[in-house]
């Protein structure tokens, strides 16, 4: 990060792009912390959303008018936008899908089924969201394959030495990690974990939901096989993912859902395939969405990756000192690379109590097990309640947090 | 902690809070005839009902609970209530705690259920009307004989 960037970031003036963070909570101040469950959105992504539906909108791929060429423009412009975020070799290794959890299950359904063979294993860790572990399981099941999991540490590391292991005997397929975990925030040594998955002979796929809104993203320099990610948690609409994959690798896998938009030719006795990205892309896409998103990340790009990070380790900072200090409160995760997402449990307080008694404060965080029963099971708690920070988040707002949990805790006493 | 206090007063009641932190019904009753288990996936709460029936009635109820206060309270309070009902009364206050939980308002209400009126604030709080339905939802598993349900 620079100086330049450290001086552009306006925390107030990035604020005031939200509508909904002048929203009244029950009479106070919106604190939003649940930006890891789904971020607000900016006017420059609510505006071009609304543009298009006002004066520039038809189906894409398809007609021959004006609309729908200009909208075509429009929507495919997301696919530049999205492979020059990430730093995609080209246009065509980004396929959008619904959501993230849409492109795990492509991806397991296409390169699961149609490339990995049966005998061959599949790496995940202890820190997966569900996202990143049902899908391998339905495969697992359905394909004679292996499932192995891979130890954290107590400090919520991914324990590298176990995942050598893993890979020793040459079975792995496919390792599949979060890059940033919902729960704990640790971020994942992803070039580290590739380069040892490579040398097994195992593909690579980073779940990027969490780490794509919080830092820079080269899927090049990591060397990631599959990246994927969701539209809106970086301040985009919901209804829209992203899988970035290999040429190579997207070419030699099969379609994942068959319809429109997918095919070259289509006869009763035999139908051939679009190419790549397109057969991946059956129906009508996400139009709008698509260009709700293209507008989020010509937004957070002008604001810049690096100042986001920078503001964010400052709060992660701020935060961890705060919540640190709360008798009663165990922060759960204690990894040396980590960003804005705090799970905790409080003391003789059950999480949802907790979050119920914050949120009439008008203070949003989530409660529950976060997609992440198996890690909550390995941390040895039920459930726990989540603040997460997000572009517009203050060290003012994470003080009412603590402030409040103060509160809570003695509520609870 | 008094402002806390005073903006959930009407979900955390004291007669709520007592039942949440204290309750006299989280055990396994003696002879137990059936059981079965609710699960909360939203939160991961899971509440384990036990019953005995004897002749017409459920006898003795009991649970065991790992979850926010207001399942353990509802859990509570529900085995207090069906202690001596008839399956037959014990779906009918089913029903009619469903619709006091979502609602706020229970008319008919049986007269063994007046003890937890207090739960029907949750009706202002629609994420955790389920914490107060879990543990009935889990009982009409278990008078139906089934072992384990995810409402």
């Amino acid at each position: 990060m620079n100086a330049i960037s450290k001086l552009a970031f306006d925390v107030e003036a990035i604020r005031a792009q939200f509508p909904i963070l002048g929203e009244k909570i029950r009479g106070k101040n919106l604190v939003f912390l649940d930006s890891a469950a789904s971020a607000q959105k900016p006017r420059a992504v609510i505006d071009a959303m609304v543009h298009a539906m006002e004066h520039q909108y038809a189906n894409v791929h398809r007609g021959l008018h004006w609309m729908s060429e200009r909208t075509t423009d429009a929507f495919e412009s997301c696919r530049d936008a999205v492979a020059n975020l990430i730093n995609a070799p080209t246009r065509e290794e980004i396929v959008f899908t619904k959501n993230a959890t849409e492109a795990f299950n492509l991806v397991a359904h296409s390169y699961g089924r149609g490339v990995l063979k049966p005998g061959q294993a599949i790496v995940i860790s202890e820190l997966e969201h569900h996202a990143n572990i049902i899908p391998w399981q339905m495969l697992r099941d359905s394909s004679a394959m292996e499932l192995r999991i891979c130890p954290i540490t107590d400090a919520g590391e991914l324990d590298m030495a176990a995942l050598e292991r893993l890979l020793a005997d040459g079975k792995v397929g496919l390792v599949a990690m979060a890059h940033m975990s919902n729960v704990l925030g640790t971020v994942l040594p992803v070039a580290r974990i590739a380069a040892l998955a490579h040398a097994h002979g195992a593909k690579v796929l980073f779940d990027g939901s969490q780490a794509v809104v919080h830092r820079p993203v080269d899927v090049q320099a990591i060397d990631a096989d599959f990246y994927i990610w969701t539209g809106h948690k970086l301040y985009g609409p919901s209804g829209i993912g992203v899988l970035y994959a290999k040429r190579e690798i997207l070419d030699s896998m099969p379609p994942f859902m068959g319809g429109g938009d997918m095919i070259a030719s289509v006869s009763f006795e035999r139908s051939t395939w679009a190419e790549t990205p397109h057969k991946f892309e059956a129906g009508t896409p996400m139009i709008l969405e698509g260009i709700g998103l293209k507008a989020a990340i010509d937004w957070v790009s002008a604001i810049g990756m690096d100042a986001i990070a920078a503001h964010e380790a400052r709060l992660t900072e701020h935060a961890i000192a705060r919540l640190s200090a709360i008798p009663g409160l165990r922060l759960l995760g204690a990894a040396q690379d980590r960003g804005g997402v705090f799970s905790f449990t409080l003391k003789g307080a059950h999480a949802h109590d907790v979050a119920t008694l914050l949120d009439r404060q008008g203070i949003a965080v989530r409660a529950g097990n976060h997609c992440a029963e198996p890690l909550m099971r390995r941390l040895g708690v039920d459930s726990s309640a989540r603040a997460s920070c997000g572009i517009y988040t203050t060290e003012a707002e994470i003080d009412v947090l603590a402030d409040s949990l103060d509160r809570v805790r003695e509520f609870f006493v | 902690m008094s402002e806390i206090l005073d903006d959930v007063r009407d979900l955390y009641s004291a007669e709520i809070r007592q039942h949440g932190r204290s309750p006299t019904h989280a055990r396994r009753p003696d002879a137990i005839t059936a059981q079965a288990r609710g699960d909360n996936p939203m939160c991961g709460d899971r509440v384990t009902i036990f019953i005995r029936q004897t002749h017409d009635t459920v006898a003795a109820a009991g649970f065991e609970a790992r979850g926010c206060e207001i399942t353990t309270a509802s859990a509570d309070l529900m085995c207090e209530a069906v202690e001596g009902q008839t399956p037959d009364q014990i779906r009918a206050m089913a029903h009619q705690v469903e619709t006091m939980a979502r609602t706020g308002r229970c008319e008919a209400c049986e007269p063994a259920l007046q003890p937890l009126k207090s739960l029907s604030a949750v009706h202002e709080y629609p994420s955790r009307i389920r914490c107060v339905t879990l543990p009935w939802t889990a009982l009409m598993a278990a008078l139906d004989g089934k072992q384990e349900i995810s409402p």
